[in-house]
C-alpha cells in the first residue's frame, strides 16, 4: 500500500514538472534545466558512489563527453542518435576506466577519476586545435530549451526508477555488501569486480546523457565550458549533503544547493568556490550521512525512547523486502 | 632542441616532480591523509615567490627561506584543526580515507577561490636568471639548472633525516606499521602532525622551484596533484627514493613527448604511464614503504 | 586424486615469506588441524585457499579443480567458505540479510521465498533462532561468531575453513562449539581448521598439520605430532629461536 501510494505520489510530481514549462517563462526554463540536471547528476553519481563508497570525481569528465559528442556530431545525425552515440562513448570511456581500476584499492579509483576531466579537457583540446583547427563549436539546434527540459525530465525519472529497482533487488543486496565489507561479499560468491564494473558504467552513462542533453543550452561550446571541475564538486557535495545511499537523498541536497549556487554565482560570482568549499567541508565534518540519515537518526533516538518506556519489544525487520532503508 | 637539452630539461622537471612527490608521500605514506589539495599548496608557494620577487625584491631561493617554514606551518594547521578530528573519529583507515579525500576535496576548492581573488585566471610569471648556462654541450637557463641543483639537494637532506636521525627513524616506523610504533612509545599524532606539516614544507619549496622556471595559474593545482599521485603511485606509497627515481622517470618521460611529439600530449603520457603501472605493478615500482 | 591438494605453496609479501613451499592433502570427510605458533603462517595458508591472497608460487586444487588463480568469488562457488580469525560481520545488514547475502550469490539461483526459509533454518542450526531480525552488528562477539559460521554454511560448502572459531568461547560453549562442528562433519563437509584451543583440536581432529615460520614441521595423527619433539620446540621456543 505505502509502494503503491510512493509510485503515485512521484507519478504526479513527475507530471506537475512536466507540465512546467507551460507557465514558466523563459528564464524559469532555464532555472529548471539546470535544477533537474543537476538532480539527476548527483542521483546517478549516488547510484555507484553511494553504496560502494567508491567516491568518483570524474563526473564532469562524463558530462563533457556527453556535451562535446552532441556539439560534433549533431549536424551529421538526428538528435536521438546523436545521443545515443554518446552514451555509448561514455559507455566505453568508463568500462576501461573502470577495469583498470575498479579492482584495486577505492584510493586509486579515486585518484584516477581526479585527474579523468583534466585529462579529456587536455586531449579534446588538442585533438581540436590540431585535428578541426578550431578550439570551440557553435551548436544550434532547431528545437527549444522546453525539449531540453522534457528530454532531461525523463532521464530523470529514469534514473530514478533505476535507483529504486535496484534497491528493491539483489543487486541493492550486493551494493551493500560491497559497501560493508568487500571480503567478506567476495567470500560470499558474488563478483564484486563485474558489479561495480556494470554500477559505474550504469551511472557513467547517465552522466553522459546530462551533458548531451544539456549541450545545446550553450550555444558555444568549448573545452573550458565543459569540462569545468565545478560540475563535479557540485554533483558530490549535493549527494552527499541529500545522503548518497537513498534514492530521494542526492535530490534532496540537490534543490537547495542549486539555488544557493545560482544566488553566490549571481551575487558572489568571484568568492562562490571559497564559499561552497567551506560549506563542503562542513557537511563531510557535521553530516556525514546525510541531512536524510541525520533526521532518521534523529527521529529514531525519540522513537527507542518511547519505545523504552512501552515495553522491551523486539524491532521487526526485512518484511518482504530484501533490503532495509528501501525507497523512501 | 638537441636531445641533450632535451634530457636535462626532464631532469629539471623530474627532479621538481620528485621533490613535489615526496611531500605527498610522506602525507599519505605516514599520516594517511590523501591531500587532493596538495597541488594547490604547490601553486600557493609558487605565488608566494612571485610575490616575494616582485613586491618585496626577495630573490627565490631566499625566498625559499619564508616560503618552506610557512608552508611547513600550514601544514601544521591544516592537520590539526581540520583533519586531527577526522582522524580521532574515523573507526577505520577506510573511513579516514573517504573523508579525507573529501574534506581536502573541499580545500582544493578554497584555496583555488582564493587564489583566483587575488591573482585571477592568467598564466603568470617572473624572470629569475633567464641567462643561458652551457652544461655538457647543451645550453639551459641558470633558473632550471638552479631549480634542479635545489630539488635534488632537498631531496637528498630530506633522505638523509629520515634515514640518519632519531625522529627520522620514529617517522619511518609509523609509515610501516603505527600499531607497532605505539607500542614502543611513539605518539603516532604528533608524528602524523609533523609528517603532514613537513610535506606541506616540501610542497612550498616545490611550488617555489617551479615558479623560477615555468608559468603557473591559479587553476594549476590539479595537475599538480595528479602527477604528484602519480609519482608517489609509482614509486611505491612512503618509499622516497622510489619517488625520486619516478619522479625522475615522469619528467624525461614528459619532457620527451613534448619536444618530440607534442606539448599538448603530456598529461596524455602522463596518464599513459599511470595506467601501465596499476595494471601492471599497483604496488609501485619500487615496492612499497621505506625501510 | 586427493580432495583438497596443496602442493608446493608459497607466500611471499615483500622480502618476507610468510608461507614456504607447504604442501599437503585433505580427504573428503576429514577434520584436519592446522597447528602452529602465532605468525607461522597458518592463517596465510587459509587465506590463500579462500582466495583472498593470490598465491606467490604452488598450486591449490578442489577435487581436482585448481583454484589458485581464481578470484574469491568462483573460488566460493567451487565450494570453498570459511570464517574469519576477527569475525567479520556485514554491519549495514540484518543477521538473516547477513546469511541471505550468502545464499543468494552462491552458485546456482534460489528464490527470495526458498532463500528466507533456508536463511531461518541456518540460523537455527546455529543457536540463533528467532534473531534474524536484528543488526547483525548489535549481536554479542560469540553470536557473530555464530552467524558467521551460519553465512558460511549458506554456500553449501564441501570445505569449510575455520579460523579460530572456537577462540574465546567459555567451556559451556566451547561444548557446544565443538559438538557443532562434529555435526557439520558428519553431515559430509570436510573441515580445515585453525586452532589455539587443545582440547577441542584433540576432540574433533584425528589428523593436525603443523607450520612453524613458514614451513611444513610435522603431518599425522593429532596425538602423535603433539608428542613430536620438534613441534614442542617450536610451541615452546628455544632458547636462541627468533620469534618469527
Amino acid at each position: 500500500m505505502k509502494t503503491i501510494l510512493g509510485l503515485a505520489a512521484a507519478a504526479i510530481a513527475f507530471a506537475g514538472l512536466a507540465a512546467a514549462p507551460l507557465y514558466l517563462g523563459t528564464y524559469g526554463i532555464g532555472l529548471m534545466i539546470g535544477l533537474i540536471g543537476y538532480v539527476t547528476l548527483a542521483s546517478a553519481w549516488a547510484l555507484f558512489s553511494g553504496p560502494t563508497r567508491f567516491v568518483s570525481l570524474a563526473t564532469v569528465a562524463f558530462f563533457g563527453i556527453g556535451a562535446y559528442t552532441v556539439s560534433a556530431f549533431y549536424e551529421s545525425f538526428p538528435p536521438l542518435m546523436v545521443l545515443g552515440l554518446a552514451a555509448l562513448i561514455g559507455l566505453g570511456v568508463s568500462l576501461l576506466v573502470g577495469l583498470a581500476t575498479l579492482r584495486l584499492a577505492g584510493v586509486y579509483f579515486v585518484i584516477f577519476t581526479f585527474g579523468l576531466a583534466e585529462l579529456i579537457r587536455q586531449l579534446v583540446t588538442w585533438y581540436e586545435v590540431n585535428i578541426t583547427g578550431t578550439l570551440g563549436r557553435y551548436l544550434f539546434v532547431s528545437y527549444g530549451p522546453e525539449v531540453v527540459y522534457w528530454q532531461l525530465l525523463v532521464l530523470c525519472a529514469v534514473t530514478f526508477g533505476i535507483g529504486y529497482l535496484i534497491q528493491r533487488s539483489r543487486l541493492g543486496l550486493a551494493l551493500k555488501m560491497i559497501g560493508d565489507d568487500e571480503v567478506v561479499a567476495e567470500h560470499c560468491g558474488l563478483p564484486t569486480a563485474r558489479v561495480k564494473l556494470a554500477l559505474f558504467a550504469l551511472s557513467s552513462v547517465i552522466i553522459t546523457l546530462v551533458g548531451a542533453i544539456q549541450a545545446p543550452r550553450w550555444t558555444y561550446i568549448e573545452p573550458t565550458i565543459v569540462f569545468n571541475p565545478t560540475i563535479s564538486f557540485l554533483t558530490l557535495i549535493m549527494a552527499l549533503l541529500g545522503g548518497a545511499t537513498r534514492l530521494w537523498g542526492p535530490a534532496v541536497g540537490a534543490v537547495p544547493l542549486f539555488l544557493l549556487f545560482e544566488w553566490l554565482s549571481a551575487n558572489f560570482p568571484d568568492h562562490y568556490s571559497i564559499i561552497l568549499g567551506l560549506l563542503f567541508m562542513a557537511i563531510v565534518f557535521v553530516l556525514p550521512r546525510g541531512v536524510l540519515d541525520f533526521l532518521e537518526g534523529l527521529t529514531a533516538r525519540m522513537k527507542s525512547e518511547r519505545s523504552r518506556q512501552a515495553a522491551g519489544t523486539a524491532p521487526e525487520h526485512g518484511k518482504g523486502r530484501l533490503a532495509e532503508g528501501e525507497a523512501k | 632542441m638537441t636531445l641533450m637539452t632535451a634530457l636535462i630539461a626532464g631532469l629539471v622537471l623530474g627532479g621538481t616532480y620528485a621533490l613535489a612527490a615526496m611531500g605527498l608521500t610522506l602525507q599519505y605514506g605516514i599520516a594517511r591523509i590523501m591531500n587532493l589539495a596538495y597541488g594547490d599548496m604547490i601553486i600557493t608557494a609558487a605565488f608566494a615567490a612571485f610575490v616575494l620577487q616582485g613586491a618585496a625584491g626577495i630573490n627565490p631561493i631566499l625566498g625559499l627561506l619564508i616560503a618552506v617554514p610557512g608552508g611547513f606551518l600550514l601544514g601544521y594547521a591544516v592537520y590539526t584543526v581540520i583533519l586531527a578530528p577526522l582522524v580521532a573519529r574515523a573507526p577505520n583507515r577506510g573511513v579516514l580515507e573517504v573523508d579525507s579525500i573529501l574534506t581536502t576535496f573541499g580545500l582544493l576548492f578554497v584555496v583555488q577561490g582564493i587564489l583566483l581573488v587575488l591573482f585571477g585566471s592568467n598564466y603568470t610569471s617572473y624572470t629569475f636568471l633567464n641567462e643561458p648556462v652551457n652544461v655538457l654541450g647543451a645550453t639551459i637557463a641558470a633558473n632550471r639548472l638552479i631549480a634542479l641543483i635545489l630539488a635534488l639537494g632537498l631531496g637528498i637532506t630530506l633522505y638523509l633525516l629520515l634515514t640518519r636521525t632519531r625522529w627520522g627513524t620514529a617517522l619511518r616506523a609509523v609509515a610501516v606499521s603505527p600499531q607497532s610504533a605505539q607500542l614502543v612509545g611513539i605518539d603516532i599524532n604528533r608524528a602524523a602532525a609533523f609528517a603532514f606539516a613537513l610535506g606541506g614544507g616540501l610542497a612550498a619549496s616545490a611550488g617555489v622551484v617551479i615558479s623560477m622556471y615555468q608559468t603557473f595559474t591559479a587553476t594549476g593545482g590539479v595537475v599538480f596533484t595528479m602527477k604528484a599521485l602519480i609519482v608517489v603511485i609509482m614509486g611505491g606509497v612512503g618509499n622516497l627514493v622510489g619517488a625520486l627515481a619516478a619522479g625522475l622517470i615522469l619528467g624525461l618521460v614528459e619532457t620527451l613527448v613534448s619536444t618530440y611529439a607534442d606539448p599538448g600530449l603530456t598529461l596524455a603520457a602522463t596518464y599513459a604511464i599511470f595506467l601501465a603501472v596499476l595494471l601492471w605493478r599497483p604496488q609501485g615500482l619500487f615496492g612499497r614503504a621505506v625501510r | 586424486m586427493a580432495f583438497l591438494e596443496i602442493s608446493d605453496l608459497s607466500k611471499r609479501f615483500g622480502g618476507l615469506t610468510a608461507v614456504n613451499h607447504v604442501s599437503f592433502e585433505l580427504a573428503q570427510g576429514e577434520v584436519v588441524a592446522l597447528l602452529g605458533p602465532n605468525g607461522s603462517g597458518k592463517t596465510t595458508v587459509l587465506n590463500m585457499i579462500s582466495g583472498l591472497l593470490p598465491v606467490s608460487g604452488g598450486s591449490i586444487t578442489l577435487q581436482g579443480k585448481r583454484l589458485s588463480g581464481l578470484p574469491a568469488h568462483r573460488i566460493a562457488h567451487a565450494g570453498v567458505a570459511r570464517t574469519f580469525q576477527l569475525v567479520r560481520v556485514l554491519p549495514s545488514l540484518t543477521v538473516s540479510e547477513n546469511i541471505l547475502a550468502a545464499i543468494l550469490f552462491r552458485a546456482g539461483h534460489t528464490s527470495e521465498q526458498e532463500a528466507r526459509i533456508e536463511a531461518a533454518d541456518l540460523l537455527a542450526a546455529v543457536g540463533l533462532e528467532g534473531r534474524g531480525g536484528e543488526k547483525a552488528t548489535d549481536l554479542t562477539y560469540i553470536d557473530q561468531k555464530r552467524m558467521e559460521l551460519a553465512r558460511a554454511l549458506a554456500s553449501r560448502p564441501k570445505l569449510l575453513l575455520l579460523d579460530e572459531w572456537l577462540a574465546g568461547l567459555n567451556p559451556s560453549e566451547l561444548r557446544i562449539g565443538i559438538d557443532l562442528i562434529a555435526k557439520l562433519n558428519a553431515r559430509g563437509i570436510t573441515i580445515l581448521l585453525v586452532e589455539h584451543v587443545m582440547d577441542a583440536v584433540r576432540a574433533l581432529c584425528p589428523r593436525a598439520v603443523v607450520m612453524n615460520a613458514g614451513s611444513k614441521l610435522a603431518d599425522g595423527p593429532t596425538a602423535d605430532v603433539l608428542r613430536d619433539p620438534e613441534v614442542v620446540r617450536a610451541y615452546l621456543g628455544e632458547p636462541h629461536a627468533a620469534v618469527a
